[in-house]
């Protein structure tokens, strides 16, 4: 029982699935935190850090998305260093590597692991 | 303590004196020296090159080499309307028309030529003009409007420059030639009859082998030339064209040593026969030979700059290959174009239909070129002039270089055959091996080899080559000579353009599922969103497109460095009403936005959150303000001056144009931004030449100037067109900017575009106003739709409650963005960030190579 509680209240819904279009982002604030949660094609989401290091600045939630090669990654919006969104590394500078976030959808709601 | 400088005085500040100047100044043991220069002419150097542009519209300050303010930066004391009249050599001083003495220590002489007018009885009355100077343009020009008939003496290179000047101010017009065929000197008598044929075909009549014997009163105009052969011809005016003489004047008083024929004898190192006076350009006697060309004289000018500073470059004579375009028609005259070299041996290839005479002059044992005239199409002329130049060997069939392509033979010799040493841009002596090292370098398109070379930047005749050298250059370094978008899409910009014109194309799925792969990156999806946006001109924030908007669409607004926005309503013509100002004051003062008044002409609110936008544009809609697409690769603003509704020069009335192109073009998605200008007349307070598109009025019309920029790369504007009505004017811009977009890379501005264009302005102008390309119909009606299906992006955004939910920063709370804090400064405020450096370019932000085909 305690067990099962606890997985819910570690999963915090954020928005629908249908509030963010496909390809792009949105912010999110978990806590005191800026999330930026993208929608890749249909149901795949991914979950980073909305502060970009170099711009310092919150907003990574508004970059491009797409490829480089096989990696699926976000442009940042203010100066176009590019992060991987799967694992959170610069493109650009390798030492540099942002938080990321596990994200799913349940029953149509995006949720983000607290 | 310091030693006293060097004095230098260049007498003659024509296009080599400044040359000499200019290469004096930049030398980096410049502060040893201190020159003086003096022009009989009113002004400081210009480009007599293109003079006859003069009478298509360019003004002086187009044609000018350099300014007083070039020369005051580098200390070069100038006197223009200062004729040198004395030198005394044993004093080593100079005397002028005022009576000014000057010492020097070293004297160039650089006095150029003065035309030559045959000693006919009745040469001396008015109208009987010559062409060398701007001041010869002006009498010409007047002379012109009290005449109908106009005749030039001299069927040269010159003299049918001039007769096409004539021709082009109505007058009707005669060459009169005293040899058997036009421009005798240049090339054979095959390719003088098909020149004549084209040129009498154009309207100007040519009368050769005439000797004139006099000029008297005529009958019916104003003059009439008797010829020795007892014919004659009535005219109102006549330029003489027959030639030029050095001006060595000076030199004769004063004892240099001349040639036989006039001229100052120099050495290799341009030294006359006092070693501390040294004569280049025209006036300059080298070898025996004259040399009537601008390159040998840049040549000569950089002699003896090295020759005083202790370099070791010498003068070493200079070939007088050319190729230009007489009256629309393509001459190229190479080497030895009469076949005079012992035991020479000659191919002719004459297409009469096509009005194409090649002819090919070869060495006896068919080893070498010695010389080519061509006639109407002189695309070969890159590749043969090397090719007797550099004496390669020839191919086994000589007659292959002028025989044109057939099907699956390869005739061409590719630029890749031609040594380091063969020279591609002759008007700056830049050879093949400096354009490799520029490559090597970095450079790695046309534009950027212009700017690091010089190379192409003077007749422009040498830009295809210098692409085919560039190409090949690249491929040797390994470089994938590719012009393909980005990883996703191997196709160019322009290949993806038609791509999606000629197969209907809507979204960038249908794009990328058909002709790409992947998912797409920052570099194709807003090159693509802005190609459709272009074509179809739908909402860029449906869900279809908002994907490839970049980081200004995607919110209509422009980020700043916090990641807050800016906001920029349309003032059109930098018009707007008290009421109007009125209202932005009090939106500004509303959400304690900083406020700035922009280098076009409008207001830019800066510091609005996203949240903010739409409450912001709410206010502005309802005030009658449209989206002033500052965010948008597109046009931004049309600068205008008052004009003639308050303007005392005003011409016509540059603001409506303004407003009118404004309005017609607004929301147009371009490869790169767009600005206009408007000025009321050529006081240009509009700074119209330094725009995309540029438009200043005349007392006849407007004025078209395109592909200016201000900005980190500036480009003084081309004229394009003059004297048009408005129709025309809208019809040439339609025109000229679909191409744009059809054509340009992605983030290429206009200046670039142009810099890169294959066959540059001229090629431009047939595809525009001569429609060569037979699309000006379908241009115009791409831009009718793009016109008509025009709405304010914001106003529709905000009908949009769908829409409106992505502004803001959160998805989840109505919190706003904590991090952000502004310090007052000067009275507003100010985003609070320390500068930091900035992330150099990366690669979307690089412009891709372009491969010229
Ligand atoms: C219409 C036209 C078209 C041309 N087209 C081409 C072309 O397509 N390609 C090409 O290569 N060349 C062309 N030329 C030739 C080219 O312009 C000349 O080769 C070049 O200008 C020579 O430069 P320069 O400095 O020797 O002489 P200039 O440019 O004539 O300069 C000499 C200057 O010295 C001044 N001067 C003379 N005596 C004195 C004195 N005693 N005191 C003070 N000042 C003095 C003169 O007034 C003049 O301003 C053209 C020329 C003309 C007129
Ligand atoms: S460009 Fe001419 S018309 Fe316009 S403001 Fe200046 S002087 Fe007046």
């Amino acid at each position: 029982m305690l067990a099962e509680t606890q997985i819910q209240t570690d999963w915090e819904t954020v928005c629908q699935l249908d509030d963010i279009t496909p390809f792009t982002g949105v912010c999110a604030l978990v806590g005191e935190i800026h999330i930026a949660i993208f929608r890749v094609s249909d149901d795949k989401l991914y979950a980073i850090q909305n502060y970009c290091p170099f711009g310092q600045a919150s907003i990574l939630s508004r970059g491009i998305v797409g490829t480089v090669g096989e990696r699926i990654v976000v442009a940042s919006p203010l100066y176009k260093q590019q992060y991987d969104l799967a694992t959170g590394e610069c493109l650009e500078d390798p030492e540099t590597t942002l938080t990321t976030y596990a994200v799913r959808v349940h029953d149509g709601s995006v949720q983000i692991l607290n | 303590m310091a030693q006293s400088k060097q004095k230098i005085i260049v007498v003659g500040n024509g296009m080599v004196g400044h040359k000499f100047i200019e290469s004096l100044v930049t030398h980096e043991d410049a502060s040893q020296y201190s020159i003086t220069t003096f022009s009989e002419e009113p002004r400081l150097a210009y480009d007599r090159v293109q003079l006859s542009a003069y009478f298509s519209g360019s003004t002086v300050d187009d044609l000018m080499l350099t300014t007083p303010s070039y020369y005051d930066e580098h200390g070069v004391r100038y006197l223009v309307n200062e004729k040198v009249i004395g030198i005394d050599k044993d004093a080593k001083t100079i005397t002028t028309s005022s009576g000014l003495v000057e010492p020097y220590d070293t004297l160039i002489l650089a006095t150029g030529s003065f035309p030559f007018v045959p000693p006919i009885p009745g040469k001396d009355q008015d109208h009987c003009l010559v062409y060398r100077t701007i001041e010869d343009l002006e009498a010409i020009t007047a002379s012109a409007a009290e005449s109908e008939v106009g005749v030039v003496v001299g069927g040269g290179l010159l003299g049918l420059e001039c007769a096409n000047a004539l021709h082009n101010l109505k007058l009707t017009s005669h060459v009169v030639e005293f040899a058997p065929q036009l421009m005798a000197v240049q090339i054979d008598e095959g390719g003088g009859a098909l020149l004549r044929q084209k040129i009498e075909a154009l309207g100007v009549s040519v009368h050769t082998g005439k000797n004139t014997s006099e000029i008297v009163a005529g009958t019916e105009r104003r003059y009439r030339m008797n010829f020795a052969d007892g014919s004659h011809l009535e005219t109102d005016m006549i330029v003489f064209s027959a030639g030029i003489r050095p001006q060595d004047a000076l030199a004769r008083e004063f004892n240099l040593t001349l040639g036989e024929r006039g001229g100052i004898v120099i050495n290799d190192h341009c030294q006359t026969s006092d070693p501390s006076i040294y004569a280049i350009g025209e006036c300059a006697l080298w070898d025996n030979k004259i040399y009537g060309l601008v390159a040998p004289g840049y040549s000569m000018a950089k002699a003896a700059v090295a020759h005083i500073t202790g370099g070791d470059v010498t003068f070493q004579g200079a070939d007088m290959s050319t190729k230009l375009k007489l009256m629309g028609v393509d001459v190229g005259s190479i080497g030895d174009t009469h076949a005079r070299t012992e035991g020479a041996l000659t191919y002719t290839y004459f297409n009469q239909p096509e009005g194409v005479y090649k002819r090919l002059v070869v060495s006896s044992d068919q080893q070498t070129l010695l010389g080519a005239v061509l006639i109407g199409d002189t695309s070969d002329y890159g590749t043969l002039l090397p090719m007797m130049l550099e004496k390669m060997p020839l191919p086994e069939q000589p007659e292959v270089l002028i025989l044109p392509a057939v099907e699956g033979a390869d005739n061409a010799l590719g630029v890749a055959a031609l040594p380091d040493s063969a020279q591609v841009c002759s008007c700056h002596d830049v050879s093949k091996g400096d354009i490799a090292a520029a490559v090597a370098d970095g450079a790695c398109d046309v534009a950027s080899l212009k700017s690091c070379t010089k190379a192409g930047t003077g007749c422009g005749g040498c830009v295809t080559m210098m692409g085919q050298v560039l190409n090949s250059e690249l491929e040797k370094m390994g470089v994938e000579v590719n012009d393909h978008l980005c990883e996703h899409f191997a196709y160019s910009r322009q290949e993806l353009f038609d791509i999606i014109r000629t197969k209907q194309i809507k979204t960038f799925a249908d794009l990328i599922d058909q002709y790409g792969s992947g998912m797409g990156c920052m570099t194709c999806k807003p090159a693509v969103g802005s190609m459709l946006a272009t074509y179809w001109n739908e909402y860029v924030l449906s869900d279809k497109h908002i994907h490839l908007q970049d980081t200004n669409d995607i919110f209509l607004a422009n980020m700043q460095k916090d990641g807050t926005y800016s906001v920029v309503p349309r003032i059109a013509a930098g018009e707007i009403t008290p009421q109007g100002l009125i209202t932005l004051g009090e939106i500004g003062k509303k959400y304690d936005l900083y406020t700035k008044i922009t280098g076009g002409q409008r207001i830019d609110f800066f510091g609005a959150q996203l949240h903010e936008l739409p409450l912001i544009w709410q206010e502005l809609t309802e005030a009658g303000f449209e989206t002033g697409h500052a965010y948008g690769k597109s046009l931004r603003t049309v600068k205008s001056c008052v004009g003639s509704t308050w303007c005392r020069y005003g011409m016509l009335d540059s603001v409506s144009m303004a407003v009118l192109l404004e309005m017609r073009y607004k929301g147009l998605r371009s490869p790169h931004k767009l600005k206009m200008a408007v000025s009321g007349c050529t006081r240009e307070c509009a700074e119209a030449q330094g725009k995309d598109i540029g438009v200043i009025a005349t007392d006849k019309g407007w004025n078209l100037y395109v592909c200016g920029n201000g900005g980190m790369k500036p480009r003084h504007a081309d004229l394009f067109a003059t004297d048009l009505d408005d129709a025309t004017l809208l019809q040439y811009i339609d025109r000229i900017l679909m191409f744009y977009c059809r054509t340009a890379d992605r983030l290429q501005r206009t200046s670039t575009w142009m810099d890169n264009m294959e066959g540059g302005l001229a090629y431009l102008k047939s595809v525009v106003i001569d429609d060569k390309l037979n699309i000006g119909e379908d241009l115009e009606a791409d831009m009718a739709r793009v016109i008509d299906t025009y709405e304010c992006e914001w106003k529709k955004t905000l009908q949009s409650p769908e829409r409106l939910k992505r502004f803001a920063h959160f998805i989840n709370s109505d919190a706003t963005d904590d991090s952000l804090a502004y310090e007052p400064d000067r009275g507003q405020n100010k985003a609070r960030i320390a500068s930091k450096s900035m992330a150099p370019p990366t690669d979307a932000e690089r412009i891709p190579v372009t491969i010229a085909k």
